[in-house]
């Protein structure tokens, strides 16, 4: 779910690796960002509603990850796809370090980019 | 009470209008225009400017002695998200959203949130209830319980019509409560309370025997 620059380059990985991919997103000019070869299933609609989830095929998904830039909705999303559709692996990508401990404490799977880009741009620094 | 709602959109400035005699009150809202209008409206001390899924912004809100958080704005993400960070962050007892994508209400209630408001269903029943095949409006679900109250209007060629109570069949766990007659007058139904056309019931059912219910009040003599 989110079609952005992060969901976008995600869902071209995971289709190389030879995963069938569906991508969610609210607006029809977000699916510019995916890579030209993409081969997966472009659904139009609120990845957080449990009927567009449904024709994006989660009911039969093996995993789920929500990358928009809206935290909360990310994190509804993913206890959608967690409960509703009972999907085994699920990831939310969570940019604010608190609300993100918060989820995990709760039992989500959450990414920080915040963090990781924090940490990454800090080994950078320090090594020179 | 210490309450703390989420939003000052037209739920949540009524809700705090309606609340703020009684008891201690703060909004938080994002928008800073709309926060300077209820501030006009309701005073300075019960709004506050910001993210109300924010730590910091909760914690300055003074989180941690709210009795009672209500997220009221109009995206479910933020209102589970800012029930949800009540609850496990603030330690805050109790927790109700609204909710506006009606798919939602059960996942929130699974979710450990108390108490659900969904404005969008309650709408979409009174106007089911407009059209030709008369409904049932459910008003009020009685948390933890399975159980919802439910307003039925009886219709003029309704089965039931004329018959005392003790000879209509309920679904199990279903029981009328109180009959409102044409007049306007409330009266507790006995077991020879004959119904009458255009009756308002109002009834207890358990979720799964809704339509039951609804059906052996409602449908037609043919």
């Amino acid at each position: 779910m989110g079609c952005g620059r992060l969901g976008a380059e995600l869902a071209g990985l995971l289709e190389q690796d030879g995963h069938e991919i569906a991508i969610l997103d609210l607006d029809k000019l977000a699916f510019a960002h995916l890579p030209p070869s993409f081969k997966g299933k472009r659904v139009l609609g609120d990845g957080t509603d449990q009927d567009t989830l449904r024709k994006a095929g989660a009911e039969r998904a093996d995993a789920f990850i929500s990358a928009t830039r809206g935290d909360n909705r990310n994190a509804l999303a993913a206890q959608v796809a967690k409960h509703v559709f009972h999907i085994d692996r699920v990831g939310s990508v969570i940019f604010d370090p608190i609300r993100e401990g918060v989820y995990a404490d709760l039992g989500l799977r959450t990414i920080n980019p915040t963090k990781i880009e924090a940490d990454m741009l800090r080994n950078a620094i320090e090594r020179d | 009470m210490f309450i703390v709602i989420a939003g000052a959109g037209k739920v949540g400035y009524q809700l705090a209008r309606a609340l703020v005699a009684q008891h201690e009150i703060l909004i938080i809202e994002s928008d800073p225009g709309r926060a300077d209008f209820v501030s006009e409206e309701l005073g300075g001390e019960v709004v506050m400017q910001g993210d109300a899924c924010d730590a910091a912004t909760m914690e300055q809100a003074g989180m941690e002695r709210a009795d009672l958080v209500v997220a009221v704005t109009g995206e479910d993400g933020n209102n589970l998200t800012f029930c949800q960070m009540a609850k496990s962050k603030f330690s805050v007892p109790r927790a109700v959203a609204r909710i506006n994508n009606p798919q939602n209400e059960a996942l929130f209630r699974q979710l450990g949130i108390d108490a659900t408001v969904s404005a969008t269903a309650l709408i979409l029943a009174h106007i089911e209830q407009e059209l030709p095949w008369q409904g049932m409006i459910p008003l009020l679900m009685i948390q933890g319980r399975g159980l919802e109250l439910v307003e039925v209007r009886v219709p003029a060629d309704a089965q039931v019509v004329g018959r005392p109570f003790r000879s209509v069949f309920l679904p199990q766990g279903s029981l009328v409560c109180l009959v409102i007659d044409a007049e306007g007058t409330p009266r507790l139904p006995t077991a020879d309370t004959i119904v009458k056309a255009d009756d308002i019931l109002l009834a207890v059912t358990n979720v799964e025997n809704e339509e039951g219910l609804r059906s052996a009040l409602t449908s037609s003599a043919s």
